[in-house]
C-alpha cells in the first residue's frame, strides 16, 4: 500500500495531492529559510492566522455575488488580502510604536484569528455556508483536490521560488548584517517586507494542503533541519528545500496509504522526524556528535596533563587521568611512568614549548588559532618549521625518573 | 552689503562643502525625546585620518549612522564628495561595530568579505573566479588568508573585526567610516588594521574613526572631532585634542590624571 503510494499508483487524486505537497514543501523551506536566518520566525504564524477572516470574507463576497462560494482561486485572493493587511499592520506596530515584535505578532494572530473563526461561525449560520467547507482550510482537507487546485499550488510555489532567487542575495545581507545592509543603501525595510510578502504567498498556496494552523511548521521546521547540517546559508537554502520536499511527498503518500490520516498534520510530523534525525545524527551540531566529541574530549586532556604532570615528575591523583594512562599503557599499575610514557611525557612537555613559541609570533597566527593544548605540533606544522622552533627553544631536556 | 557678505558667507559655506568627503550640517538624531546628537557640523578632512571621540552616550556611533543613512536625522543634512548621500553610497564602506551581528550565523569568511562586493554581483550575478581572487586579496590585507573558509564563529573577536574590514576593503570606496574598531580587540588586531588604515590614507582614501582610546589618538590620527551630543572641537590633533577640549567634552568623567598624561604626551 504504501509503496504503491510512494510510486504514485493510488490514483489520480492521491498523485495531485503527492505532487503538490512536494512542490509546497521545496517552496516552504526555501523561502522559510530567509524568515529563520532573519530570526522572524514567528511573523509566518501571525501570517497564516491572519488569512482566515479573508477566505471567510471572500466566500461571502462570491456568494452575495451570486456566485460559488467555494471557488478556490477567490478564496485564495481573500487569504491574501487580510494576511497583507495583517502584514502591514504588524510591521507597523513594531516600527512606530515601542511593541516589541513578538507582542506585535501575538496581538495580529489573535486579533486575525478571532475575527476569522467569527465570520466562520456566521457562515455556517447561511443556508449556503454548511456544505462550504471552509473549515477545511484551518487544518487542510485533501480529499476532493481537483487538477485546477493543484495547478494553482504548482504555479503560486514556482513562481514564489523564483522570486526567492533573484532577491536572495539582498535577504541574506539583511539578515546577517541589517546596518552594513541599509549603509550599502539597501531599502532593508522593503526587502523584510518582501520577504514577509513571500512567505505570505506561500501560507497562501499553501492552505488547501496544510491549512492555516500548520504551515508555520513548513516554513520553520526544514531550515532548522538544515542547519544541522551545513555552516553555510546557501546550502541551508538547498537543504531545506530538499527536506521540506521530501516531508512532501512522504506525508502525502503517507496519508494516502491508510483511510482517514489527514495529509497536513502527517507532512508535519515526517518534517519533524527529518528534524529529530539531525537533531541527533548531525556529525558537527548534533547531539550525538557534541557529547561524543566531548567525552573524546575530556580523555584527551586527561591524557595530556598526565603526561605534563609525569614530564615534571608531578605525581598525578585524578583517578580518572590514571585510568586513562594506565589503559594506554603510559603508567604502571602503581602510577609510574614506562618507557613508551616517558617518551610521550617528554614529547608532550617539547610540544607544550613549541606551541608557546607559536602563539608569541605573528606569523604563524593562523596556526596559534588552532591551539587547543592537545593537538600534535606535526598535525599543523611541516618538519622544517618544527625544526626552525627547535632551534629557538634550545636542546630538549631529560624527563626526571 | 549686508547681502553681499551674506552671499559671500554661503559660498565659503559651500566650497567647504563640496571639497570634504564628508560635510554634516545642523545635525539633529533624536531616540524618543532626548537628542543623541545636537546641531552637529561637521566637515572631514579629505585624505586625513579623523577620529570621533567622546564619552560613553556622547552619540559618536549614532553620527555615523546618520552620515551613513541607517538611522534618520531630525533635522540636517549629509554631503558626501559635495553631493547628496544617496548618490555616493557606492564611495562609502562602512565597518560596523563587531557586537552588531550574529556570529553563529551559518556563513563563512570569504562570504562575508563577498558582501563587499554585491554592488558588481548584482542580483543573479555569478560569483566569479576574478570576485574571490578580489576577496581573498583583501583578506590577506588583514592577514586572514588562511581564514577564508572558517565559518565566522569560529573567529576570535580581533579576526572577527579583521574580516569586517576586509569587507569593506572590497568594496574599493574612497571613504571609509569605521565604528570603534578597536574595542576589544587584541594587539596583533590593532596593528594589522592601523596599517591597513595607513596604507588607505596613503593612497589618497579618506578614513573616518570612532576611537574610544584617548592613549593612541595622537600616535593614529591626524585630525579630530570631539562630541558629547553638541560638537565641542574638531580640528587637527594638536589643536583640538588638548586639555581643554577633553575636559569640557568629558566634564567630570575623565580622571584628572588621565588629561595630564595626555597634555604631557601632547607636549
Amino acid at each position: 500500500m504504501l509503496w504503491d503510494a510512494l510510486t504514485l499508483q493510488l490514483g489520480y487524486n492521491a498523485a495531485l495531492v503527492a505532487i503538490g505537497a512536494t512542490l509546497l514543501g521545496v517552496s516552504a523551506g526555501v523561502t522559510g529559510t530567509f524568515l529563520f536566518l532573519r530570526k522572524r520566525a514567528l511573523v509566518s504564524d501571525a501570517i497564516s492566522h491572519a488569512t482566515l477572516p479573508g477566505v471567510c470574507l471572500a466566500f461571502m463576497v462570491m456568494v452575495a455575488l451570486g456566485g460559488d462560494g467555494r471557488n478556490l482561486p477567490g478564496l485564495l485572493a481573500g487569504s491574501a488580502v487580510s494576511a497583507w493587511l495583517g502584514l502591514l499592520c504588524m510591521n507597523w506596530l513594531t516600527r512606530h510604536t515601542r511593541l516589541a515584535e513578538d507582542a506585535a505578532i501575538g496581538a495580529i494572530l489573535s486579533v486575525f484569528f478571532g475575527l476569522g473563526i467569527v465570520l466562520l461561525t456566521v457562515i455556517q449560520t447561511m443556508g449556503v455556508g454548511r456544505q462550504a467547507g471552509l473549515e477545511g482550510f484551518l487544518l487542510g482537507s485533501t480529499a476532493g483536490m481537483l487538477w485546477a487546485d493543484a495547478l494553482i499550488i504548482a504555479v503560486g510555489g514556482a513562481a514564489t521560488l523564483i522570486l526567492v532567487m533573484i532577491i536572495r542575495r539582498p535577504m541574506t545581507m539583511v539578515a546577517f548584517d541589517p546596518e552594513y545592509a541599509a549603509a550599502r543603501g539597501l531599502p532593508v525595510n522593503r526587502i523584510d517586507l518582501a520577504m514577509m510578502g513571500l512567505v505570505m504567498a506561500v501560507t497562501v498556496v499553501g492552505l488547501k494542503i496544510v491549512g492555516l494552523i500548520l504551515i508555520v511548521a513548513l516554513l520553520i521546521i526544514p531550515p532548522v533541519t538544515a542547519r544541522f547540517w551545513t555552516d553555510r546559508s546557501d546550502r541551508v537554502v538547498l537543504l531545506a528545500g530538499l527536506t521540506g520536499g521530501m516531508a512532501g511527498y512522504l506525508g502525502a503518500a503517507l496519508s494516502a496509504s491508510a483511510p482517514n490520516l489527514p495529509t497536513g498534520p502527517i507532512i508535519v510530523l515526517v518534517s519533524f522526524g527529518f528534524f529529530a534525525l539531525s537533531l541527533f545524527l548531525a556529525p558537527a551540531r548534533g547531539v550525538l556528535a557534541a557529547v561524543l566529541r566531548h567525552l573524546r574530549f575530556q580523555r584527551r586532556v586527561h591524557i595530556r596533563q598526565g603526561l605534563l604532570a609525569l614530564a615534571q615528575g608531578q605525581k598525578i591523583y585524578e583517578p580518572l587521568t590514571l585510568r586513562l594512562l594506565r589503559r594506554a599503557g603510559l603508567v604502571r599499575a602503581d602510577g609510574v611512568a614506562t618507557d613508551p610514557g616517558k617518551a610521550r611525557a617528554a614529547k608532550a612537555l617539547r610540544d607544550e614549548k613549541r606551541w608557546e613559541i607559536v602563539r608569541s609570533d605573528l606569523a604563524h597566527e593562523a596556526t596559534a588559532a588552532l591551539y587547543d593544548g592537545l593537538r600534535d605540533i606535526e598535525t599543523v606544522l611541516t618538519l622544517d618549521q618544527i625544526a626552525e622552533i627547535d632551534r629557538r627553544i634550545g636542546t630538549p631536556q631529560e624527563v626526571p625518573a | 552689503m549686508l547681502e553681499l557678505a551674506a552671499v559671500q558667507g554661503v559660498s565659503i559655506e559651500d566650497q567647504s562643502v563640496a571639497g570634504s568627503p564628508l560635510a554634516i550640517r545642523g545635525l539633529t538624531v533624536s531616540y524618543g525625546q532626548k537628542p543623541a546628537v545636537f546641531s552637529v557640523d561637521m566637515t572631514v578632512q579629505p585624505g586625513a585620518m579623523t577620529a570621533i571621540i567622546g564619552p560613553n552616550g556622547a552619540g559618536k556611533s549614532t553620527l555615523l549612522k546618520a552620515a551613513l543613512g541607517i538611522v534618520s536625522p531630525l533635522s540636517g543634512q549629509v554631503t558626501v564628495f559635495g553631493k547628496p548621500l544617496g548618490e555616493q553610497r557606492a564611495r562609502i564602506a562602512y565597518v560596523p561595530q563587531r557586537a552588531s551581528v550574529d556570529w553563529d550565523f551559518p556563513t563563512r569568511v570569504i562570504d562575508v568579505v563577498l558582501m563587499g562586493l554585491s554592488r558588481q554581483l548584482g542580483l543573479l550575478g555569478r560569483v566569479r573566479a576574478r570576485h574571490k581572487a578580489g576577496a581573498m586579496d583583501c583578506l590577506h590585507r588583514v592577514g586572514m588568508r588562511d581564514f577564508a573558509d572558517r565559518q565566522i564563529g569560529q573567529l576570535s573577536g580581533g579576526q572577527q573585526q579583521r574580516v569586517f574590514l576586509a569587507r569593506a576593503l572590497a568594496q574599493d570606496a574612497d571613504l571609509y567610516l569605521l565604528d570603534e574598531p578597536f574595542a576589544g580587540v587584541d594587539a596583533a588586531t590593532e596593528k594589522a588594521i592601523i596599517a591597513v588604515l595607513k596604507s588607505l590614507r596613503e593612497s589618497g582614501k579618506t578614513v573616518v574613526v570612532v576611537h574610544h582610546d584617548l592613549a593612541t589618538v595622537t600616535d593614529y590620527f591626524d585630525h579630530v572631532f570631539l562630541i558629547n551630543t553638541r560638537k565641542v572641537a574638531e580640528g587637527p590633533v594638536a589643536e583640538a585634542f588638548t586639555a581643554e577640549t577633553l575636559q569640557s567634552a568629558y566634564g567630570g568623567r575623565l580622571a584628572t590624571a588621565q588629561i595630564d598624561q595626555i597634555s604631557r604626551a601632547l607636549g
